[in-house]
């Protein structure tokens, strides 16, 4: 009764709506009447949504979570960028989360995050993130929500086709966009052709603790390889990438990269490389790339720099790599749930072209080999062809899959979604979306069982959907519900940055094993305070470090003297709360960075050099309690070479040496 | 064995159940908190409900001006002693047999259960009502009292924006069954005696 009351009234709504602003609009907003789409996405006051989408912030560099079906967002997980917000990338223990063989970048691209995967299905362990512009690979963990790891990638330039993972997480893979000197050097860029070299690396991943490392790293032609997708089922064991700029052009690409009516899927055999380099194959080449670990115990990040990378030739592990011509520049590369058709959505063709692996595997065996490409055998396309999909709509990009053997396809330039049946190779459904759609998700999507009930589609350009705020306008997503023949609209949704890609899972698999706080007996970080007692300040020369703690609703010390114009003073704050959602925050007047903001048991540093004497004041910028106004504190700033001595108490007891305390 | 002796041993062995489990619960709700704050009392100890809930109820008591609660109490070296003699002195009347000493056991523990609960009041007055003279917020009834906020004896109680519950925990169960089947001993014997 309740919910048919909420759809009346969301009808009346939508109808008043539609007869004040009529014009095209008014096209959209009917599929919504006629299916009941408010109701589809209400999700009352209090309860959760069904799934959990992970939505890649694209040029913001971080990831953001929403809710489906009612497309809320419920955190923007920093990943690349700094977070003044959160103190990511500024405080001391963050920053190294960043830094990079070219030293701390405050910002990257981020792309395609993936769910790692268990036996071929989404498992809700990790999420990972490419960074397209300085190569990097990100873990974030999804018991805390937060960036665990950050590796960078040597020899690559424009991580793009990434960050995708096999099926039981086996590897990350990596793969270069840009074709570039592997390893670098000073050359002419007009002699690029065959000299100029594309990387595909394989990352191996830890299935305790999910760390990352370069197991290896393929040298593969110099063409730009855009995206990638796993083998499962029957085909796991293989990685198929698509590329473009087969022709190798390194000046007014969009003309000269766009010549060849056919590019590459890359087929590639990890299964037999990992057996190669398990028996000793490949060569150790020097390289530079950082490895950024994060510790929940220390609470700290460290970077280690590491300095060589094992590299494999494709001459030197015959029958491991093969080329499948595909219709023009493909950007996706997509593998069906059973693992037989490899979908290479030709970006520039009027077609779609659809493997088959069982196809690829009589080829090879058969020898059907149309020439070669720099020694990598080419398969004929009718000896591995499944067939092709003609005339489904300008510019397929990416494509995803239900259960009942169904493909859905972007199509970027005529902004429209398309369902087709793979093995009919038919068209069932086109719906248009609003505009220039990229990449869609369904649940588990990249899966051998995706969740298949909704479908996001993250769209470049929204022009006239929301009202204005000034040239620049949001980005959006769209989500569809999937579940019957016909494609249905649901709900338009703003996102952050460029929603670039997506991936999403049932809220089940994550919401039981979220972190609630940090236990303050497990805090090793080493200007830990486990309670009042223990806080203090201690000057270490023209270093001050303020030993410092937060609980409702007040800092200790919260009075400090002997601080010098000069100094460089730490505060290093815990958060002694051990209760869920009651987290501090602290700023202080002046001080060139960031707030923090901190989690119940975790510590936590920023810096302050005060620049001029005088009585300086803090405060906790998180609204954490009825006293939260009152949580603030002073800091007397002396000349430099004063005799001020150092002092810091709370309420007027230096803490520790007062039993009451 | 007879009837009475038996139930007389065993009722008396139930109360070794208060070493093992808690025996009563005080438990806070409030809209903020979803999963409620939560205290046990063991005859020796107190313990969270759900981990650090204590150290969450003093927190929130601060505002008002309450005591922390504390560490341990006397009571808690004292209980162990007295319900360790009565589950030796009620095995060992048990097995003597005498049933008029069971009631005389079964009216000795009641006196002392109700002294406990007593002082469990005594308890949770002072710490309803013995206020930091520079709580943060003060509060006073409409009569102009000061407000206390002591906790139900038994049952729930509405406190500014908590409800508070005070029940049994399994403790008590196996205590208040115990003293039962030694009630019951004593009668049965009485008339076991009488057959004779």
């Amino acid at each position: 009764m309740k919910k048919s009351i909420i759809s009346m009234f969301a009808i009346a709504v939508t109808t008043s709506l539609m007869v004040s602003c009529g014009g095209p609009k008014s096209k959209s907003d009917r599929g919504a009447i006629a299916g009941n789409a408010a109701e589809k996405v209400y999700v009352a006051p209090g309860e959760h949504d069904s799934h959990y989408a992970f939505i890649s912030g694209g040029f913001s560099g971080q990831l953001a979570v929403y809710g489906l079906p009612s497309g809320r967002l419920f955190r923007v997980i920093p990943v690349f960028s700094q977070d003044p917000e959160k103190g990511y990338g500024y405080s001391e223990e963050t920053k190294p989360m960043l830094m990079t063989s070219h030293g701390l970048i405050p910002w990257g691209d981020s792309h395609h995050p993936d769910i790692s995967q268990t036996e071929g299905s989404v498992d809700g362990r990790w999420v990972f993130i490419n960074e397209n512009n300085t190569p990097r690979i990100a873990r974030i963990s999804l018991k805390t929500f937060e960036t665990e790891e950050i590796i960078e990638i040597p020899n690559s330039a424009g991580n793009h086709s990434s960050s995708f993972v096999t099926e039981n997480t086996e590897y990350v893979v990596a793969g270069t966009r840009f074709a570039v000197p592997f390893p670098q050097r000073d050359m002419p860029i007009s002699e690029m052709k065959g000299n100029f070299k594309g990387a595909l690396t394989f990352i191996k991943v830890d299935q305790e603790h999910g760390h990352m490392d370069i197991a290896f790293q393929l040298r593969m032609p110099g063409f730009n390889y855009d995206l990638s997708h796993p083998g499962r089922g029957k085909s796991h064991g293989w990685f198929f990438f698509s590329t473009y700029n087969t022709e190798e052009s390194n000046t007014l690409m969009e003309v000269n990269a766009s010549q060849n009516d056919k590019d590459f899927i890359a087929a590639i055999n990890w299964k037999k490389i990992e057996e190669y380099v398990a028996n000793g194959g490949g060569t150790k080449i020097p390289a530079k790339y950082a490895h950024n670990t994060w510790n929940d115990d220390e609470h700290t990040a460290k970077t280690v720099m590491e300095d060589e990378v094992l590299v494999i030739e494709p001459s030197e592990v015959p029958g491991a790599i093969f080329f499948l011509p595909t219709a023009k520049s493909p950007h996706g590369c997509d593998i069906d749930p059973t693992g037989e058709y490899i979908i290479g959505n030709g970006k520039l063709a009027a077609q779609m072209t659809i493997h088959s692996f069982t196809k690829m595997l009589k080829a090879i065996e058969d020898k059907a080999f149309d020439g070669d490409a720099y020694g990598i055998p080419i398969i004929k396309f009718d000896a591995v062809n499944y067939g092709t999909l003609d005339q489904p709509g300008l510019g397929p990009l990416h494509t995803e899959f239900d259960t009942r053997g169904n493909g859905y396809t972007t199509f970027f330039i005529s902004s429209e979604v398309v369902k087709w049946n793979i093995k009919d190779l038919k068209i069932i459904d086109r719906h248009p979306v609003y505009y220039s759609v990229g990449h869609l998700m369904i649940p588990g999507g990249n899966s051998r069982t995706p969740d298949d009930k909704y479908l996001v589609a993250m769209n470049k350009i929204t022009k006239d959907r929301y009202l204005p705020t000034g040239p620049e306008v949001c980005q959006s997503a769209q989500l569809f519900d999937i579940s019957g023949e016909k494609m249905e609209l649901l709900l338009d949704f703003p996102t952050i940055g460029e929603p670039h890609y997506a991936a999403g899972i049932a809220a089940e698999k994550i919401e039981g094993n979220t972190t609630k706080i940090f236990k303050l007996d497990e805090n090793t970080h080493p200007y830990r305070v486990t309670n009042e007692a223990e806080t203090k300040v201690v000057r270490e020369g023209n270093n001050v470090h303020i030993y410092m703690s937060m609980i409702r609703s007040h800092f200790s010390p919260d009075n400090i003297e002997g601080v010098k114009v000069g100094d460089k003073v730490y505060f290093h704050v815990t958060n002694l709360e051990q209760d869920y959602d009651v987290p501090h925050g602290i700023s202080m007047i002046g001080a060139n960075t960031s707030e923090l903001l901190i989690m119940p048991g975790r510590t936590t540093t920023f810096t302050w050099e005060p620049k001029a004497v005088g009585v300086w004041p803090f405060y906790c910028t998180d609204f954490c309690s009825a006293l939260h106004q009152e949580m603030q504190g002073y800091v007397r700033v002396s000349a430099k070479g004063s005799n001020t001595p150092l002092k810091y108490t709370l309420d007027g007891d230096v803490p520790g040496e007062d039993e009451e305390l | 064995m007879k009837k009475s002796k038996l139930l007389m041993i065993i009722g008396s062995f139930l109360l070794l159940g208060l070493f093992v489990f808690p025996l009563w619960n005080i438990t806070l709700e409030a809209p903020q908190y979803p999963i409620p704050l939560g205290m046990d009392i063991h005859i020796n100890k107190f313990t969270d409900t759900h981990e650090f809930d204590i150290k969450n109820i003093n927190l929130m008591n601060h505002y008002v001006g309450m005591q922390y609660i504390p560490e341990t109490i006397p009571e808690f070296k004292i209980f162990p002693i007295v319900i360790g003699i009565m589950v030796f002195f009620g095995i060992t009347i048990g097995f003597m047999g005498k049933y008029k000493l069971y009631m005389t056991w079964f009216v000795l523990m009641s006196l002392l259960g109700i002294a406990g609960m007593y002082d469990f009041y005594l308890w949770e007055y002072d710490y309803g009502h013995n206020l930091s003279p520079e709580a943060i917020m003060k509060f006073t009834n409409p009569d102009g009292s000061v407000m206390g906020f002591q906790p139900p004896l038994f049952g729930s109680k509405d406190i500014l924006n908590f409800t508070a519950h005070s029940y049994p925990l399994a403790g008590a169960w196996f205590m208040f069954t115990g003293m039962l089947m030694t009630f019951i001993a004593f009668f049965v014997g009485k008339r076991e005696a009488k057959k004779k």
